[in-house]
């Protein structure tokens, strides 16, 4: 996967979920760009806070389910009509009703793996041992993380911010 | 407006949650455990012993013969497929239907689909006689022509089915499982299990942009599964209703076993349950007794459906005037192997009656006695079609008897040591409830929606 530079930057951690998308949706308003939510779980209406846009995964299914249809069609009939035609009980050797259940397995078997496919490459995955800001990130505790390349960045402004927001704690990233 | 009934039970917290499902992960494990793994280890042996006999000496240990070219095997392959089909149902389909409760059994559902899919991948490859040809079921470029294989034919489309099913099966697990593994990581304190869960979990670090398109490929394949488990007992179903034998050429297969499929696995997913609440008591508190309460509806509601293709499929078979579709419904009820037939009705129209009194329900011994009940009632049902149908067609001179022989005893016992290893190891290894899944339906039916307080890590953390 494509190596992302990583920058340090400045974390608030929360424990109330509530409280996280405020503070996302506050982050957002004053015009910070690159800042990223970090939770245990998927939070509902965190996409919208954080300005998110849709995913474009179903793009990539729909594009390799149409190549997973079109393959499984191209093999049955070249296979079964063209390169060594086989006399099966009188039938068509294009006998495409017959291979409809093998076009349809391979539609859903190429839209699933290059779905997953598209997900590891979205997500930048995998990483080897990437910098965590806080265990309990993947538990109990939620966060907001605004790296120091962002547009007015402000170490003591993103304090008080996050302090005003609820975070029980504050702290220097020094790489995410 | 309805009450809903709380999901999860003992006003547990984030903390709590993540301590309660990593604990058989962290912690060495029962003697209960170790006892029935050993168990399960030993008819695994046995089992591979076995399958080693009948690759060594060939078919002919089992009871296949002329006429009955397929037996145990054939058999066992259906019941195990069939099986998992419930976890695809709980993991996708009651996923796209929004069914908040799936969550608490979804992880542990989908892996009995996996590991069933696997014990039962191996019959059919068995089955050729020679599984170290097995590789020719599988279209390559070759120098016999090239000749390829024939893909009018329902056994192929089998081959397609099976291992599309098995490998997105596998991959729709694994994706479920990379967030659970990053929190087993993140809370590791022996640096093995830091290291071997790390590289599990991918790198995940559940940033906000990641779980947006994790979201995503999750529902797309929620969605890419629903049609694939119908089409793969379908497909499974024409292995028999495309050929010509009475008792096997009949439309009602695909929906009927389908159904049948549903059914046995979700009789498989009340029985694992039973067990791993009794095994690990925090999960009674994920996995309630209003869990399983809905899983015997669903089991009842799927028997009704088999019952009644048993009863259409008699009805078909006299209303269709085929003087042999008509013998051979009457000898299945009647003939020689008529005891099966009756077991099958027992098991599986009858004895899931008893679902209708809430008491018996939500009773965790009862519902396990049924569950077994069904079980055994699924396998007799790909017996009776199976073999009731191929004992007696056309020609009387055709007839005979299945040759049932120790090895075919001993192959349907010993999958159940596979399956019962894997599913073991499972449990040992791998969170058996979603975490990051079950979080999200904290607070469904909570009175008191757990605050800042309820939630928070500070008096645990």
């Amino acid at each position: 996967m494509a190596k992302k530079k990583r920058y340090g930057g400045y974390a608030g951690i929360f424990t109330d979920e509530a409280k996280v998308v405020e503070a996302a949706r506050k982050i957002k308003s004053l015009g910070f760009l690159k800042f990223d939510a970090i939770s245990p779980y998927p939070i509902h209406g965190m996409e919208e806070a954080c300005g998110i846009p849709r995913s474009p995964i179903p793009y990539v299914t729909f594009g390799a389910g149409l190549f997973g249809m079109s393959f499984g069609l191209w093999l049955t009939w070249w296979t079964s009509a063209v390169n060594w035609p086989l006399n099966v009980g009188g039938k068509p050797f294009f006998s495409l009703a017959a291979f409809i259940p093998i076009i349809f397995e391979l539609t859903i078997l190429f839209a699933a793996l290059t779905s997953v496919g598209a997900l590891f490459y979205f997500c930048r995955l995998p990483q080897i041992d990437p910098p965590v800001i806080d265990p309990d990130l993947t538990c109990s505790k939620f966060a907001i993380f605004v790296p120091e390349n962002d547009v007015g960045y402000d170490e003591a402004k993103l304090a008080q911010v996050f302090r005003e927001m609820g975070a029980v704690e504050t702290k220097k990233v020094a790489e995410f | 407006m309805i009450k809903r009934n709380q999901l999860i039970l003992g006003n547990k917290n984030l903390k709590d949650i993540t301590d309660d499902i990593c604990l058989p992960v962290e912690t060495f494990p029962s003697k209960g455990w170790v006892a029935l793994f050993l168990s399960a280890k030993s008819l695994l042996i046995f089992y591979v012993v076995i399958l080693g006999l009948v690759i060594a000496n060939g078919m002919g240990l089992l009871g296949v013969n002329h006429p009955n070219g397929w037996g145990t095997m054939i058999i066992t392959f259906v019941f195990w497929i069939g099986i998992g089909h419930a976890g695809t149902l709980i993991s996708a389909i009651l996923f796209l239907f929004r069914q908040k409760w799936r969550t608490s059994v979804a992880r542990t559902a989908e892996a009995m689909t996996v590991f069933a899919v696997m014990t039962a991948g191996l019959f059919p490859l068995l089955h050729t006689g020679r599984p170290w040809l097995d590789f020719w079921l599988f279209p390559y470029p070759n120098q016999r022509g090239p000749l390829w294989v024939n893909f009018r034919s329902p056994l192929l489309w089998d081959v397609f089915a099976v291992s599309t099913y098995a490998t997105v099966s596998i991959v729709f697990w694994y994706i479920g499982l990379v967030p659970d593994f990053a929190t087993i990581k993140d809370r590791a304190k022996n640096k093995v299990r830091k290291i071997v869960y790390g590289a599990l979990s991918l790198g995940w670090r559940g940033t906000a942009r990641n779980w947006s398109h994790y979201e995503m490929l999750y529902l797309l394949l929620a969605g890419l599964s629903t049609p694939l488990v119908l089409s793969v007992h379908t497909i499974v179903s024409f292995d028999f209703a495309v050929a010509s034998l009475p008792g096997w050429h009949t439309t009602i297969f695909p929906p009927y076993f389908v159904a049948g499929a549903i059914f046995s696995g979700f009789a498989m997913v009340v029985t694992l349950m039973t067990l791993v609440r009794i095994g690990y008591p925090q999960f009674k508190d994920y996995i309630t007794i209003d869990h399983m309460e809905v899983m015997n509806k669903i089991i009842m509601a799927t028997g009704l459906m088999v019952g009644y293709a048993y009863a259409s499929e008699f009805f078909i078979a006299w209303y269709s005037g085929n003087m042999y579709e008509r013998y051979v419904f009457i000898n299945r009820a009647f003939g020689p192997y008529g005891w099966s037939y009756w077991i099958m009705v027992c098991c599986n129209v009858i004895i899931p009656q008893v679902f209708w009194f809430k008491k018996i329900r939500r009773s965790i011994p009862l519902m396990f006695i049924v569950s077994i009940f069904v079980n055994i009632g699924m396998w007799f049902e790909r017996y009776v079609i199976t073999i009731t149908s191929l004992h007696r067609d056309f020609l009387p001179s055709n007839w005979g008897q299945y040759a049932w022989s120790f090895f075919d005893g001993a192959i349907l016992f010993g999958s159940f040591g596979m399956f019962l290893t894997l599913f073991l190891l499972y449990l040992r290894l791998v969170p058996a409830v979603s975490i990051a899944e079950i979080k999200p339906v904290l607070n469904v039916g909570r009175d008191n929606p757990a605050g800042p307080q309820g939630q928070g890590g500070h008096a645990h953390g």
